[in-house]
């Protein structure tokens, strides 16, 4: 059985994809069998931030309407061994995901995988209550500003009240929180809301901070997760993260701006 | 009795009954005439009462009454407040003296006893019963969006109230945590329930329709441990302090 893990925010714009694919990538680079499911059906992007865009052939939804099986429809990443990705369906909307046809691909790809990475999309209608309705656990990606914040509460109220897991009254899903774009010299200034007041706004468990960096963007438009960026401060911030995920303790690094500046210095951000 | 051929029994009816204010009987039958003239259907072999209380006692001419009302096709039932002395020359002219049943509006000292029934009657009254009914608990944090209604009843949460996460109680609320989003406390009108939490930093507090914004919570007890109640009008935070 893999553990499903459903990145979502509330919010447009924080981090999603960027981080699903980083940490499906960590988790790959670990080991584990991961599969990394873009549920934005109608604007797919993972393909493009995982640089397979070029290898799309059938989609999600084709797999839930059962026009490809999950053989024909994964593509398998050439960087990392383990890793797959189940790309979005860009010609359809988020209303062709039904939840029996997602509990069934899900289950499919269960006996399969250690780990299936749902990526959301923005807001918290159908398409973001189906990524995360069948989580275990949620990692929720959030900024350090107030609407975002508060976008990352409206998550996690219908992560412990519309999920599964609450629905069917196990075990809630395990939620972390993930900050990115954290900038530590802008939080000194008062501009940017601190690690700690997030933390406390949110209650919930911190997995990770991730730096506000030029690493992303390049990772970005170059189509290779941040993560394989083993010299960038972000890719270094994700690494941390998968060993928390996994339960291991590391030390919270980037987060003051004397730090940063000298991995600034060192490798030039 | 029960095996006579007739059966006597009392019972009332309506009837109209024609004041005297004359001894003039001509003119009071012409009066009449006139009044069955205006309704003729109505008043057709119609039984009538006479009543002759405003003539004083004085004596009139009873059986050129009975002969003029018969050629009005009415039938006189009976003569109604005459004196003794009337009394004699009505039967005479062959009509019945009637006691006519005084209506309790002029009730008189003369009358005789009168009986009075209590009986017990049962009026259906909406009363509201105060019943016990448990404090709604609950352990949990309330996210941006959620909303809890506890109905007649306390709200306690082991757990913090997020911003835009709404929390509403008949009775008071207890908030074992932060509450930064809205706490409404008497929302069927009790002006007594008030809102205690462990750090206020609310968006808006509320007690029977009363209420502040964060605002007015600004200069009070803002992050600090409190209570809201409310007096008359007006709202007022304390200090939980002991």
């Amino acid at each position: 059985m893999a553990q499903i893990i459903v990145v979502t925010s509330g919010k447009g714009g924080v981090g999603k994809t960027t981080s699903s694919a980083a940490i499906g990538t960590g988790l790959a680079l670990k080991g584990f069998k991961t599969v990394i499911i873009d549920f934005d059906i109608g604007l797919r992007n993972l393909d493009l931030i995982m640089g397979v865009e070029r290898r799309v052939v059938y989609d999600f939804v084709n797999l839930i309407n059962g026009d490809s099986n999950i053989t024909q429809t994964l593509i398998k990443d050439k960087r990392v061994e383990g890793l797959y990705i189940l790309p979005a369906s860009q010609t359809r909307d988020k209303d062709a995901l039904t939840r029996e046809g997602v509990e069934k691909v899900l289950n499919d790809l269960s006996e399969k995988f250690d780990y299936i990475i749902c990526d959301s999309p923005a807001g918290i209608e159908q398409g973001a209550l189906m990524a995360l309705y069948f989580a275990d656990e949620a990692i929720v990606v959030t900024n350090p500003e107030v609407s975002s914040v508060r976008d990352s509460d409206r998550i996690l109220g219908i992560l412990a009240s519309k999920s599964r897991r609450s629905e069917q009254g196990l075990e809630p899903v395990k939620e972390h929180l993930l900050l990115t774009r954290y900038n530590p010299s802008r939080v000194e200034k008062g501009e940017m809301l601190s690690v700690e007041d997030v933390s406390e706004i949110l209650a919930v468990k911190l997995i990770g901070v991730i730096p506000e960096s030029q690493a992303v963007l390049k990772a970005s438009n170059i189509g290779e997760p941040v993560i394989l960026d083993e010299q960038s401060d972000a890719g270094q911030a994700y690494l941390d993260t998968i060993e928390r995920l996994l339960g291991n303790k590391v030390d919270y690094r980037f987060l003051s701006e004397e730090k940063k500046g000298i991995f600034k210095r060192l490798f030039g951000g | 009795m029960s095996d006579s051929t007739i059966e006597l029994k009392g019972s009332g009816f309506t009837l109209s009954v024609l004041h005297l204010q004359s001894s003039n009987v001509a003119e009071t039958c012409q009066a009449l005439a006139d009044k069955i003239k205006q309704a003729p259907q109505f008043f057709k072999m119609a039984p009538i009462v006479i009543n002759i209380e405003k003539l004083d006692g004085a004596i009139i001419d009873f059986t050129e009454l009975k002969q003029k009302l018969a050629d009005l096709d009415v039938v006189p039932v009976g003569i109604s407040g005459a004196t003794d002395k009337q009394k004699s020359v009505i039967k005479a002219a062959g009509l019945a003296c009637l006691n006519e049943a005084k209506s309790p509006t002029n009730k008189q000292s003369s009358d005789g006893p009168t009986q009075v029934r209590y009986e017990r009657v049962e009026v259906p009254v909406e009363v509201k019963v105060p019943s016990y009914t448990p404090s709604k608990i609950l352990r949990q944090n309330l996210r941006s969006g959620q909303q809890i209604y506890a109905k007649d009843s306390d709200l306690v949460i082991i757990g913090m109230v997020s911003n835009g996460a709404e929390v509403i109680a008949d009775g008071s609320i207890h908030i074992y945590g932060q509450l930064r989003g809205r706490a409404i406390a008497g929302a069927s009108g009790d002006e007594s329930a008030r809102i205690f939490c462990h750090k206020l930093e609310a968006e808006l507090v509320s007690i029977n329709g009363n209420y502040w914004t964060s605002e007015q919570l600004q200069d009070s007890v803002w992050g600090k441990a409190g209570y809201i109640t409310l007096d008359g009008d007006s709202l007022s935070a304390t200090e939980l302090e002991i």
